[in-house]
């Protein structure tokens, strides 16, 4: 892949595409970094509907994955990452998110401990410039190695029945946030029991060089159980459902924004169980003491919005029209029957129950209309099926 | 969290020293701990040869900050000057030597416009280091607050900056972020003024008479008064040790502890807080405050470890300018040099070797490149025509800052390269006194790469990073930092590479003091 000269292809196939690209019905490819990646690949409900009710699979090969060991590999990522790394203990993983020196997100992510000491992040944009500064004083090594590993993400509560039936012994003990190691087709595949679905899921990581033997012993497996491939779009929807962030949509990398006032801390994001001030020293941590201290300049909120429209690039406004945030994503959601969103609001609105208005412009026929649509801070997720966090998985 | 009200002052040379005496006179419980076997740090006088004293890094005094001096009695602990009052004198090979004070030049082939310009140059260049004297003396503002304080500063600066008038105002804009080169071309005719007075920007530093920043670095040069007179030069007598040893008494007279020979190995800390430091022996000392005279590098980095602060500002730090490409040359001598067309009487002035701009540059040239200059120029001084102390009697002690001999010399500083670019020195020393190599008994080179070993001084940099805009102010050494408190709780930097800056000024020492004091 990293071969001399690659710089003159932009975009790779990845190591599934023989098997995607003739499931890629529209034949539509977008870009995530270095590889080719499908938004959808025949009609995005459907695919939705796969991941809800049966399983489907998302190439997951480009996230930037980056290799962190060495005798310092507990301390680099602790001072690293806002949250305690010590709670991530060896075959686990854990959310995270990290931050500039003024506390405000660079990314999030999920963190693997693989081994004992030896982790790998994983995170939607390419983090080395900072990782590696960050390493100064740090006895580690950091390495890249997003285009060694091929991966799968496999969601949807059937997910659990058709990795048994591809002969994952014990895999539905997995809990949730573990990982299991197998021997498969010569090399070790490695099943995380992670996603971004907020539904029982798994995450595969296998050598590119397998890649195409566990696509097809997958689908093989699952051919009963409804798998079928989903895209951006469809996995987009699946996130919001779960409450679950998206870099670039619901807040922006502070190193790639120019206006200091749109980058976002943890508690802007209320991501306050990621941060543990408790440890001496974290990037970003004398930023977040002071803002503990003085107060967030935003709250970011779950909406549940009265009506069927979605309330894509609202504004949020109090009874009295005036404007006090906008919202981030949203959506209709088919499984919650509700009309969902997420929204960031000057501090210090967006208490739960706090109820807002918002505006929302929708056409019909060509026709634009406007309405002013109740809505309510809730805290709770739209869709967490119980079946997310039983062990053993339920089989279906 | 240690309960220890102890302040530990890391490393006593001039900033420390100055800095434990202002808070041991303010009552405090302080403790200096220096590596060396007697304080001082890069201002010391030492015996280079048997019979033979030298100040070995820093050999003339003209920063001092007359209030530190006054306010902690300096000369009542017995600080003297053989010289308050240096001429320098701009060596020519044939002999037509040229003079200059802080008033006027003369000598050479000095052109009458010259004469005329020179008094003009000097009082302006006064003019405009007195802006920055004034901002020397306090804490200088963080950018981007709404701090009251913060603001405050930044508007006194601007408004010191306006006060200078219409006309000296646009000057000083235009000239403060430029080049020597430049400003010398616009103001005289003769090339030997216009040498040795680029030398103002360049000494100690890593920029070249068309390096813009020169000009910065001349108006810290002329900042300080010594004997109420700006920009004036003084001899110590007993060398620039006995400055250090002034200040040491000054602390120690306020209640201070000063403990020698006692190298720390790191800084303790408990939590996000400092709670001591630790020597190389293994010994640990309580402390509640520790103020560090190290460079910033050393201090963050090797003593208390990059993980203990955030990574924006551990980058900041590693990108600090701080190789240094001045080195030192001693010599010993078993009789006064005849330096040709110099009487006697003008021996013990301060003698430059800089013939022109261009020759400058030349010097300057080899040291991007990794390679020590073939013709270096130099800062002479010959203590001893004032200060029979500091060697036998009828011998003397030759001490000059020779330029520029690169940190990173390509292939490093093995004895090769020490032998050849001594040889160059002497080579050069020896157009101007012909007969000096056969005086020399002893030769003491001290390249930035003994700088650093002896001193502790990262990059071996005399001034603990170079002194340029970016890196001035409160850009010095790093935003972030430039307010003598770090963002490590307990945990303060006094040295050279905080605010003001380089040169024996004891400045920067006394303002970390004031923030010690005001962070209590």
């Amino acid at each position: 892949m990293r071969s001399r000269g690659h710089f003159r292809k932009n975009v790779y196939p990845s190591p599934f595409h023989s098997r995607l690209e003739p499931l890629n019905k529209l034949k539509e490819w977008g870009r995530w970094h270095d590889y080719l990646s499908a938004d959808t690949y025949i009609c995005d409900s459907k695919e939705y509907f796969a991941v809800r009710n049966t399983c489907a699979v998302f190439d997951l090969t480009p996230m930037e994955k980056t290799r962190v060991t060495g005798p310092d590999a507990f301390a680099y990522l602790d001072r690293l990452l806002t949250r305690s790394v010590e709670k991530v203990k060896p075959g686990r993983v854990g959310y995270c998110v990290w931050c500039d020196d003024n506390g405000r997100l660079l990314d999030d992510g999920t963190l693997f401990h693989l081994h004992e000491g030896d982790y790998r992040l994983c995170s939607l944009h390419p983090q080395l410039d900072w990782m590696l500064t960050s390493a100064i004083g740090f006895d580690v090594d950091i390495r890249v190695e997003t285009h060694e590993v091929a991966a799968l993400a496999f969601q949807g509560p059937t997910s659990c029945a058709v990795l048994r039936k591809m002969g994952l012994d014990d895999i539905e003990n997995l809990k949730p946030f573990g990982i299991k190691h197998y021997a498969f087709a010569g090399t070790e595949l490695m099943v995380s029991r992670t996603g971004y679905s907020g539904d029982l899921g798994y995450e595969l990581w296998i050598d590119p060089s397998a890649a195409e033997d566990l696509w097809d012993r997958l689908f093989e497996a699952g051919e009963l159980h409804g798998i079928m491939p989903f895209g951006g779009n469809a996995l987009d929807l699946v996130r919001i459902e779960a409450g679950l962030l998206l870099c670039g949509k619901d807040f922006l990398p502070a190193d790639g924004t120019v206006r200091p006032e749109r980058t976002r801390s943890p508690f802007e994001l209320g991501l306050d169980w990621l941060v543990d001030l408790s440890k001496p020293c974290f990037n970003g941590r004398q930023a977040l003491l002071e803002e503990k201290k003085n107060g967030s300049r935003y709250n970011f909120v779950k909406l549940d919005i009265d009506g069927n429209k979605p309330a894509n690039d609202s504004f949020i406004m109090l009874q009295n029209k005036t404007t006090v945030g906008h919202v981030t994503s949203a959506m209709w959601s088919p499984s919650a029957k509700a009309n969902i969103a997420f929204a960031s609001l000057e501090a210090p609105y967006g208490q739960v129950g706090e109820e807002f208005l918002a505006e929302i412009y929708y056409q019909r026929e060509l026709k634009w209309t406007r309405v002013l649509a109740p809505c309510r801070v809730i805290d709770h997720n739209f869709f967490e099926p119980p079946r997310r966090r039983m062990t053993p998985a339920p089989d279906f | 969290m240690t309960d220890s009200k102890r302040i530990v002052i890391v490393g006593g040379g001039h900033n420390g020293l100055v800095c434990a005496a202002y808070l041991a006179k303010k009552g405090r419980e302080v403790m200096v701990v220096e590596a060396a076997e007697q304080v001082g740090g890069a201002a010391v006088t030492r015996e280079f040869t048997p019979g033979f004293k030298v100040s070995s890094c820093a050999h003339l005094l003209y920063l001092m900050d007359a209030g530190i001096s006054r306010e902690l009695g300096l000369e009542t602990h017995g600080l003297r000057f053989a010289r308050q009052d240096l001429a320098t004198v701009a060596l020519a090979a044939d002999g037509k030597h040229l003079t200059y004070t802080t008033t006027a030049v003369s000598g050479g082939d000095v052109s009458a416009d010259d004469r005329a310009a020179y008094p003009k140059y000097r009082r302006r260049m006064e003019k405009f280091s007195d802006v920055l004297a004034k901002l020397y003396t306090r804490e200088p503002p963080r950018l981007g607050t709404h701090n009251r304080k913060d603001l405050m500063s930044a508007a006194r600066l601007a408004l010191d900056i306006r006060l200078l008038g219409r006309d000296d105002m646009r000057e000083f804009l235009r000239i403060a972020g430029i080049n020597m080169f430049d400003i010398l071309e616009e103001q005289f005719d003769s090339a030997l003024l216009k040498g040795a007075l680029s030398l103002d920007g360049m000494l100690g530093g890593s920029l070249g008479p068309r390096s813009n920043n020169g000009v910065f670095a001349a108006l810290h040069r002329l900042s300080g008064q010594v004997g109420g007179t700006r920009g004036a030069l003084a001899l110590p007598a007993g060398g620039m040790g006995s400055v250090t040893a002034a200040l040491a008494q000054a602390a120690q007279m306020n209640g201070a502890t000063i403990r020698t020979s006692s190298p720390v190995a790191s800084i303790l800390m408990d939590g996000d807080h400092v709670c001591g430091v630790e020597l190389e022996g293994g010994e640990k000392i309580d402390a509640g405050i520790v103020v560090s005279n190290a460079d910033p590098r050393t201090t963050l980095f090797d003593l208390l470890g990059a993980r203990h602060l955030e990574a924006g500002i551990v980058r900041r730090v590693s990108n600090i300018r701080m190789s240094g490409k001045a080195a030192k040359l001693n010599l010993a001598l078993n009789g006064a040099p005849e330096f040709t067309g110099l009487g006697a009487d003008q021996l013990g002035e301060r003698l430059v070797i800089a013939p022109d701009l261009v020759y400058v540059e030349h010097a300057f040239n080899h040291s991007k490149y990794g390679e020590h200059s073939v013709e270096p120029v130099m800062e002479i001084t010959i203590p001893t025509v004032h200060d029979t102390t500091l060697a036998p009697s009828g011998q003397h002690v030759l001490s000059a800052v020779v330029q520029y001999a690169p940190y990173d010399l390509k292939g490093g500083w093995d004895e090769a390269a020490r032998t050849a670019f001594t040889n160059q020195c002497m080579e050069v020393l020896g157009r101007y006194a012909p007969k000096i190599r056969e005086q020399v008994m002893h030769t003491e080179l001290m390249t930035p790469v003994d700088i650093e070993r002896e001193f502790r001084i990262t990059g071996g940099h005399w001034h603990h990073g170079e002194l340029t805009l970016d890196q001035a102010l409160m850009l010095r050494p790093v935003p972030g930092l430039a307010q003598y408190k770090t963002p490590v709780g307990g945990l303060y930097l006094c040295g050279a590479g905080s605010h003001p800056g380089g040169g024996v000024m004891g400045a920067a020492g006394r303002n970390a003091a004031a923030a010690v004091l005001s962070g209590e």
